[in-house]
């Protein structure tokens, strides 16, 4: 085994380009639903009468407790599939763009769920006289929500919500389990190709490595920016 | 206990007719605790009443149940001769109001809190000015420019912008105490509103109180350990115990010459 340069500087731009064009998008994309969809369920868990509660409640533990790999498969192959969305494609681009889309679906959803539980915790952590203020001034419950209680929430759940979404991040490989070309996969062929994996790899490692101190200053900064 | 007769408290302004509160026959339980039952009392309009009693006596329910924080077990609250959470229904039978008609109600009660309960991710203004704006449908500007007033008459004119939670808990207070008006309650409650804060800042906070009760016919309820402010402000004290008014006549009368045995008890341990 030895490290061969010339594979390296081949691999890098195809490498960096799927990490572009697919890792972070997929990330990002999936990270903003999965925030959103989170607070939507945390708000519902709390504000649905008790039965559909309960059934949201059991969703979301049914999602939160199946792998992802079998969740991508199930997406891609037993629901979309037989609608012909993803067979009905003129190009392989599309085809491809396709699934991408069908994993941001997918991973949005696995990590509301995680996300849900963060901002669940949020809310519990305002004191009960956030409450009886906002009664005692008649805000209007959905007003309460909006002016009081979100953002508080927000701000607690802030850094648990970071984790998740770096967690999502490095989850993103198992888009591998549907043909998406992200950015392991990719180095996976250029390995295959030259016999030679140790180069594409280490690559890789670097940029998942690289790519997650943006990140957490991201974090940081958004922390700093929801100080009050 | 039979209905006070309120003539001989009467507030100065607007005091005839319907008064301004009405406990009827109220009961509230929580789980096998009985922490009220069968009480009955009337505020006038303008009126302003202490409650004093030992702790665990049922001040703060008293309040809460006016401010809707607390379910009512049974029996009716009425302000203005208008029930608050449930009405006696025309074949007697009580029921509960839907959330609408309490919310309607409810906005001309004012409460403010031991703890303070600013909202800590607002400024000070916008703390004031969020209820008039998004509850009474005031214009920014207007809520503003009337929050401004409210913040010099309690002597913070010039902390509009900072966040509640770099201000001393005097100044919370008053703060609170601003947010409170800003809705132009008909009936403030102030549940020992000073029991949280430094001794020497008492002082400032009761003194804006002070103020209120001198310049509005804002009819208050009020729950304090400060005897002379009570003294000074209330046109009535009750003395409560285990619930039920034991005795109540006006400030002088009942500090300097308490009937019950438990009053005199009471107040010689606190005084
Ligand atoms: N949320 C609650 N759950 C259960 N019991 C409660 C609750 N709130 C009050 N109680 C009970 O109701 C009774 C009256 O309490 P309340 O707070 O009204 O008394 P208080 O007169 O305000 O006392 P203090 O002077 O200590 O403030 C007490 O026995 C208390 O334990
Ligand atoms: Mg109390």
């Amino acid at each position: 085994m030895h490290w061969d340069w010339s594979i390296a500087r081949d691999a890098l731009p195809v490498m960096l380009k799927a990490f572009f064009e697919v890792t972070l998008v997929v990330t990002v994309v999936a990270s903003i639903l999965s925030a959103l969809l989170g607070l939507i369920w945390a708000i519902g868990l709390r504000e649905m009468p008790g039965a559909l509660s309960k059934v949201l409640a059991f969703v979301l533990s049914l999602l939160r407790n199946t792998p992802i790999p079998l969740q991508l498969l199930i997406a891609a192959y037993a629901i979309v599939q037989p609608t012909g969305w993803l067979s009905h494609t003129s190009s392989l681009a599309q085809y491809q763009h396709r699934l991408i889309i069908i994993g941001i679906v997918v991973f949005a959803l696995q990590y509301s769920t995680y996300m849900a539980e963060s901002y669940r915790g949020g809310i519990e952590s305002i004191r009960s006289g956030q409450w009886e203020a906002a009664t005692a001034l008649s805000l209007p419950r959905r007003r309460t929500w909006q002016a009081v209680i979100v953002p508080q929430a927000m701000r607690a759940a802030l850094p648990s919500l970071g984790n998740w979404a770096i967690a999502m991040f490095k989850d993103t490989p198992y888009l591998i389990a549907i043909s998406v070309p992200e950015m392991v996969s990719q180095a996976q062929d250029i390995g295959g190709n030259n016999f030679s994996y140790i180069e594409v790899m280490t690559i890789a490692g670097l940029i998942f490595l690289v790519a997650s101190y943006p990140t957490a200053i991201l974090m940081r900064t958004l922390e700093k920016k929801l100080v009050y | 206990m039979s209905s006070p007769d309120l003539s001989k408290f009467a507030a100065t302004s607007g005091t005839s007719g319907t008064p301004r509160i009405v406990f009827e026959d109220v009961e509230k339980r929580f789980g096998k605790n009985v922490v009220l039952n069968g009480l009955g009392f009337e505020v006038a309009k303008g009126e302003r009443v202490t409650l004093i009693g030992p702790s665990g006596s049922g001040k703060t329910t008293i309040l809460r149940l006016l401010m809707t924080l607390e379910e009512l077990s049974g029996g009716y609250i009425y302000v203005d001769g208008e029930p608050l959470t449930h009405k006696k229904a025309d074949n007697g039978k009580r029921t509960a109001l839907r959330p609408k008609e309490v919310a309607l109600i409810r906005r001309r009660i004012g409460m403010v809190f031991q703890q303070f309960n600013l909202f800590p991710n607002m400024s000070v203004i916008e703390n004031i000015i969020e209820a008039p704006v998004h509850v009474l449908g005031q214009s920014k500007e207007e809520a503003r420019s009337k929050a401004q007033s409210l913040l010099d008459q309690v002597g913070l004119g010039d902390r509009g912008d900072e966040h509640p939670t770099r201000l001393s808990g005097g100044q919370q207070q008053r703060v609170a105490i601003a947010r409170a008006l800003a809705m132009e309650p008909e009936i403030l409650l102030l549940d020992e509103v000073t029991s949280a804060l430094d001794p020497e800042l008492v002082g400032d906070v009761l003194g804006v109180l002070r103020d209120v009760a001198n310049t509005t016919d804002i009819t208050m309820l009020l729950v304090t350990h400060e005897m002379q402010f009570a003294r000074d402000v209330s046109h009535r004290v009750m003395m409560f115990d285990e619930g039920h008014i034991i005795e109540e006549s006006a400030p002088d009368a009942m500090f300097s010459n308490p009937q019950h045995e438990r009053t005199k008890k009471f107040l010689q341990a606190i005084l």
